[in-house]
């Protein structure tokens, strides 16, 4: 495995935030939706990459942030800030809500990707057909710059906030990488029998992984209601988040720290390549992704990072084995 | 509130549209019971062959029908050629990389439609469209009888395939012992390729009898693709019995509650259904003990 240590995160982070006071206009947005996409892949790695639970219904999640930070401020007035730890913690909520169900009955494989599917649809019909959420028309968040409300003339400071999230998310990744639960969890993903037998309690271990992964996504549903300032069911719970959190973390190397946040980096970075290219033909950088998928499932299973590694990119010596 | 009548009416549409879901789901079942995998890409290939016979009805002005014909063999074709030369190869056979490369099908299908279709749903003109068959003071839609009485006749033609040809025979083999098929002399690719095969056919006389009363559109096998895998679930996993109840029941299932609860939240049903089912008995009515 590549284990980065604490400091080359630490630097890949700096760097990040240095080339965002260099960006401006459509590349500074699409780096801060880079990081959204990331820190929501980040999430699904978790559960998806190292307790190797493959989620279909990650938009769950996301939405539930992305409703929270909307409503509690339009409908309630509550502080962004407040609204925002109110979000992660209703992901936490929502993801150990779906774990107990699920996991109760020993879901796995195919069965917890549906399931985890179907969750999120009816996520999304309840968030479309309810008043409270705004129904079809969904919600427009008040444009107010300034610090207490997570909004910003400069846009780069967003992108710093964004970037603190990722940072944190490579943090739980790393230290998971380095503790007893991130041991369980690996475990439980290569025999869950065996880490059975071997005393690991099998059910506590999944549902605080699902919370983790339920916060760090809810985390990125809020930052993107905050950011684009508007959210509907569709876009809050639809299977797009889903699929584009899994595809980040499986492309980028599933059960890898850095693999969710390069895999978002690259295939976001592709996707706007192919729409220049092919001069807004819809669907076309969907296409693009869906190809890279089956590609890096066929020859590269292990992600970009693993791929990396093998083609002789190696870290030094001493990193592999911090 | 409601009128008996107009509750008959609804509930035996829904049965017969319930039918046609029924069919979906019969090769995605198929394909579960033999290959052991969950098709991800089903629903885009149903668009697939929903836009072939679009395209030989409303381009070549052929009966929606009729087009069945020429769409199955080449939906069999294509389904033969995808599991052969593209998930079997691509998946390592791994659970978790058949679902991820069925998934980026689905996505890479979808969206190729999008690009050479664009968004627009597109419908055509027949004769079935509007027509009704009375029964007693009943009206009934003349496509979704239709669609009913074919969908019997494939399940039918389908078990007669699974028992009495030597495919068939194969098949149930590679189902029931992968290593020991193997052992005798059968391809397991081979036949893995032909149940993903015929599934797809099955996809093919789904198309030509929603057409008449309904549209496609890039999106519209999504729309199918979780109500398909609800009665795949409900109905038993492999079981084909389980996928044409399971179909019949949710037909009926989503005509009540959109009767009573409205088109939006009416398929709130389904998913419930879904995840009950999933929760309480994984195995559904039919499906053998895990």
């Amino acid at each position: 495995m590549t284990r980065p240590r604490l400091a080359t995160l630490a630097i890949i982070v700096v760097a990040l935030g240095v080339i965002a006071f260099a960006l401006s206009g459509a590349l500074l947005n699409l780096m801060i939706f880079m990081m959204i996409i990331a820190l929501a892949a980040q999430g699904w790695n978790i559960l998806g990459g190292y307790a190797g639970l493959s989620s279909f219904g990650h938009a769950a999640f996301f939405g539930a942030g992305a409703y929270a930070m909307a409503v509690l401020q339009t409908r309630f007035g509550v502080n962004a800030w407040v609204a925002l730890v109110i979000g992660i913690a209703l992901g936490a909520l929502v993801g150990a809500f779906i774990g107990f169900l699920s996991f109760r009955s020993g879901l796995k494989g195919s069965y917890f990707a549906l399931i985890t599917l179907a969750f999120a649809e009816v996520a999304r019909i309840v968030a479309n057909s309810t008043n409270f959420t705004g129904g079809a028309a969904g919600i427009l968040l008040k444009l107010q710059n300034g610090l207490p409300y997570l909004q910003f003339a400069d846009r780069r400071y967003f992108l710093l906030i964004a970037l603190g999230f990722v940072a944190i998310g490579l943090v739980v990744s790393w230290w998971l990488e380095h503790s007893r639960f991130g041991a369980y969890l690996v475990a439980l993903r290569e025999n869950e029998q065996a880490a059975q037998a071997l005393g690991v309690d099998v059910f506590a271990v999944k549902m605080k992984a699902i919370a983790i992964s339920g916060a760090l996504t809810a985390a990125a549903g809020c930052l993107y209601a905050q950011n684009y300032l508007f959210i509907d069911a569709n876009v809050a719970f639809g299977s797009w988040i889903s699929i584009e959190a899994l595809f980040a973390a499986i492309v980028g190397g599933s059960g890898t720290v850095l693999g969710p946040l390069i895999g978002a980096i690259v295939l976001l970075g592709l996707g706007e390549l192919t729409k220049g290219l092919s001069h807004g033909i819809p669907g076309m950088d969907l296409m693009v992704f869906g190809v890279i998928l089956v590609l890096s499932v066929a020859f590269s299973p292990n992600g970009l990072v693993m791929l990396m590694k093998s083609l002789g990119l190696r870290a030094p010596a001493k990193e592999r084995e911090a | 509130m409601y009128s008996p009548q107009i509750v008959v009416e609804a509930l035996l549409n829904g049965l017969m549209l319930g039918a046609i879901y029924a069919l979906i789901a019969l090769g995605l079942t198929l394909i579960y019971g033999v290959l052991h995998i969950v098709n991800f890409a089903h629903g885009a290939l149903l668009t697939v062959a929903m836009f072939m016979v679009w395209l030989a009805c409303a381009q070549y002005g052929m009966d929606p029908y009729l087009a069945i014909l020429f769409v199955a063999p080449v939906m069999f074709a294509l389904g033969y050629v995808l599991q052969r030369f593209i998930i079997g190869p691509a998946s390592h056979g791994k659970d978790n990389g058949i679902l991820l490369v069925t998934l980026g099908l689905s996505i890479i299908i979808e969206n190729a439609l999008l690009a050479a279709f664009q968004s627009d749903t597109r419908t055509i003109t027949s004769d079935y469209s509007f027509r009704v068959v009375e029964i007693g003071p009943l009206l009934l839609s003349f496509p979704r009888v239709v669609g009913f009485g074919v969908t019997i006749a494939t399940t039918l033609l389908l078990w007669l395939v699974l028992h009495q040809t030597d495919i068939g025979k194969a098949i149930r083999a590679v189902a029931k012992e992968k290593l020991g098929a193997s052992l005798v002399g059968i391809s397991v690719p081979h036949v893995y390729a032909m149940t993903f095969a015929i599934g797809c056919a099955c996809l093919a006389v789904a198309a030509g009898l929603l057409m008449p009363s309904f549209y496609v559109s890039p999106k519209t096998g999504a729309a199918f693709v979780l109500v398909a895998f609800t009665i795949v679930v409900l109905g038993g996993m492999g079981s084909i019995p389980g996928a044409l109840i399971g179909g019949l029941l949710i037909g009926v299932v989503e005509a009540a509650s959109s009767l009573f609860l409205g088109d939006s939240l009416g398929q709130i049903g389904i998913f419930l259904i879904f995840i009950v089912t999933l929760l309480v008995r994984p195995t559904g009515l039919f499906g053998a003990r895990a």
